[in-house]
């Protein structure tokens, strides 16, 4: 996938937020670096011929409603600059930003306040609570900004500090709370608007490793509920895939790949990619569902066993997986508990029923369940329904060859063998 | 030949502006110093109508309200042996010129520090204008309130005012300009227009630094005030200047001694003041 293709994960839904040709130049003179960007010169040159920096170029992208979109990328690649764009605390110097309809680009400062007060609320890396009010004051500035009256703003600020598990600390100063309760204060803060988009900054980066984990973990299941629009800046892969959005990487200003980590593994767009996934935890990235195969031989719980065993000899497996009627999982049965059985149904005799993972679960949740039974599990569906099996051997596949996103022929639902 | 460089003459030039200055103002600057010369009197005249005990016990309960009961005591000693010098009525008038010109230093210092901090262009013109009043010898000062505001105190006040003015210009500005930039930033996300993000962020933040430039205006007030004496202010400094004038080297002392004393409470106070500003924001 190229940069400039926008892959779109739900065309029927309109984009919340659209960024199309974003770029900037940082410089005295920045009409002259876009001059110079339009004749086609790169980034250094602009430096040596303009004293510009360009800062973004060119970039575009498509955030969801409710979606999380991280933007990644090392310091100085234009991530934080780019979110900036969107609520323009730093004005782009070409290309549209359009949230919700709106070219944020063209707002005059009026209608910029005012469109800022009524759609972002944004997080900070360094938390940034004002050192001088309470955390409910901190809480209820947005509000107070919007000029909300003083009743409803506590009201409203109160249950922002409750979603954070932050009760009972509203009269505290921030400097008196840890940093992992800061940043809790911050989203808050934000959260108490009730904005549309949210805005993170590095938000959880300047946390210890244990608090910022749960900070993802309780970010995601806080977005399940409020159901934001999430644009998150980072520089940690790890975090990208713990918050389990798509991921627009960048690079000197311009956007390397855009996609999921799996795409990223899978298809990397170039050596920067491929370096930047090097180290990542290929069991947490790629899913069940990619890694799975379909079962060598599926029978349905109603057969007898003297038949599924004869269908075992025939096909050379040890293992037959057995479903109800409806292609629900219902567990395994092998040759030893089928010899002798004669015309005792499958439904007797299957075990290992809980020997599945879900579909999109990542792999790493099958490795435990494989290590402890027969060499295989069952993958299923969101309804239960049997998707297909994966084997010791395709678990070391999939780290072998740094398995493609995309599952693998043949794996399609599988038809009951009657 | 003596080949003669034409001066420059500045004196004649400042005398000229001043002259101006005068013809078309001191209507205006006259009528001023009525007012504020009366205020200025009555509030003199009611200090020292008090019997100096009042004061005393009135000025430790300010000063244990606003700081700590040490501080309190070392007020009340302090004032304790200015009475008991016989410095009373020289020592409040002197305060009392102090406190109405550091008010007066502030009332208008503050929104100058304000807008300095608001428009670099206006800081531009205002800096250097601050450096020259500070290092202009504050001597000079007095000759033109005379014209202006007559023999006395408010010239004195007058004087004051300016020479006592740029530290509260300047720290405002430092104070409002130094507000971290995360924290305007955070203010700009939230929508917030340059007179919220003023009030709610940048001042109240400001405080702990302008309270520093009002402690030094303070101090600077004061020893002005003294030098004020030349021109019949009065006050601590007017016993100074009289001991000069009569080569009384005991009474020069005692009147000086007595000069530091009062520094030292005025700075007590509004240091402590200043400081516990600076500790309630960080640690309550």
């Amino acid at each position: 996938m190229t940069p400039n293709q926008i892959p779109h994960p739900n065309p029927a839904s309109e984009a919340r937020i659209r960024v199309r040709g974003l770029t900037k130049v940082f410089g005295e003179h920045p009409e002259r670096g876009l001059a110079l960007l339009a004749q086609g010169k790169g980034r250094a040159e602009v430096l040596k011929d303009t004293g510009c920096v360009v800062g973004l170029q060119d970039v575009s992208f498509d955030v969801a409603p409710g979606e999380i979109l991280v933007v990644m990328g090392l310091s100085g690649s234009g991530k934080s600059t780019c979110l900036r764009c969107i609520n323009r605390l730093v004005t782009p110097s070409a290309g549209e930003v359009v949230v919700d309809g709106t070219d944020v680009t063209r707002l005059s400062e009026h209608e910029l306040l005012a469109f800022r007060r009524k759609h972002f609320g944004m997080v900070f890396q360094q938390f940034a609570l004002f050192p001088h009010r309470t955390i409910l004051r901190n809480v209820e500035y947005g509000l107070e900004i919007q000029g909300v009256a003083p009743t409803e703003r506590t009201e409203r600020a109160m249950t922002a500090i409750e979603q954070v598990g932050l009760k009972g600390w509203d009269q505290h100063l921030p400097s008196q709370l840890s940093g992992g309760m800061q940043q809790r204060a911050g989203l808050a803060r934000a959260l108490a608007l009730d904005p549309d988009v949210l805005l993170m900054d590095e938000a959880f980066s300047a946390l210890d490793p244990l608090i910022r984990r749960d900070m993802q973990q309780e970010l995601v299941a806080l977005q399940k509920r409020v159901k934001k629009t999430i644009v998150f800046v980072s520089h940690d892969l790890d975090e990208a895939i713990a918050l389990g959005g798509r991921i627009v990487l960048m690079k000197d200003g311009r956007v390397v790949q855009q996609g999921s980590a799996a795409d990223f593994l899978g298809n990397p767009a170039d050596d920067y990619v491929r370096r930047f996934v090097e180290h990542i935890d290929v069991l947490g990235v790629v899913t069940a569902g990619d890694a799975m195969r379909a079962p060598a031989l599926v029978a349905r719980w109603d057969m007898p066993a003297a038949e599924a065993l004869s269908r075992l000899d025939a096909a050379g497996e040890p293992v037959a997986t057995v479903i109800c009627e409806e292609g629900r999982f219902q567990g395994t049965v092998d040759a030893t508990s089928l010899r002798g059985a004669g015309g005792t149904v499958l439904k007797l005799l299957a075990a290992d029923r809980h020997a599945f993972v879900a579909e999109r679960a990542p792999l790493n949740t099958a490795v435990v369940a494989l290590a402890g039974g027969r060499g295989e599990i069952a993958v299923v569906g969101d309804d239960g329904h049997l998707r297909g099996i994966i084997t010791n051997a395709d678990l070391v596949a999939a780290l072998a060859r740094r398995h493609r996103a995309t599952p693998p022929a043949g794996a399609s639902p599988a038809h009951p063998v009657q | 030949m003596a080949f003669e460089i034409p001066q420059i003459p500045l004196a004649d030039w400042c005398d000229a502006a001043l002259d101006w200055a005068t013809d078309h103002f001191s209507g205006v600057t006259r009528a001023i110093s009525a007012v504020i010369g009366t205020g200025i009197e009555t509030i003199t005249d009611t200090l020292v109508s008090l019997p100096p005990w009042v004061v005393i016990v009135a000025v430790a309960l300010l000063a244990w309200r606003l700081t700590t009961a040490r501080i309190a005591l070392l007020s009340a000693v302090g004032f304790a042996f200015l009475w008991n010098v016989g410095l009373w009525i020289p020592t409040m008038q002197s305060l009392v010129l102090v406190l109405v010109s550091t008010a007066f230093a502030l009332m208008i210092g503050v929104p100058i520090g304000i807008t300095a901090a608001l428009s670099r262009r206006f800081w531009r013109v205002v800096g250097p204008l601050l450096d020259m009043m500070q290092t202009m010898p504050s001597f000079v000062y007095l000759i033109p309130a005379i014209p202006f505001f007559g023999l006395g105190a408010v010239s004195a006040c007058f004087a004051t005012i300016v020479f006592a003015m740029p530290p509260t210009i300047r720290l405002t500005a430092l104070g409002i300009l130094q507000t971290p930039p995360e924290l305007v930033e955070a203010a700009d996300a939230f929508g917030s227009s340059r007179w919220q993000k003023l009030f709610k962020v940048q001042l109240p933040l400001a405080i702990p630094t302008i309270m520093a430039g009002i402690n030094q205006t303070i101090m600077l007030a004061l020893s002005m005030v003294v030098i004020a004496a030349m021109i019949g202010a009065g006050g601590l400094g007017g016993e100074v200047w009289k001991a000069i004038q009569r080569l009384e080297a005991g009474a020069g002392f005692q009147a000086g001694i007595a000069i530091v004393v009062l520094a030292i409470i005025l700075d007590r106070i509004t240091q402590h003041v200043a400081l516990r500003m600076r500790v309630d924001k960080k640690n309550d």
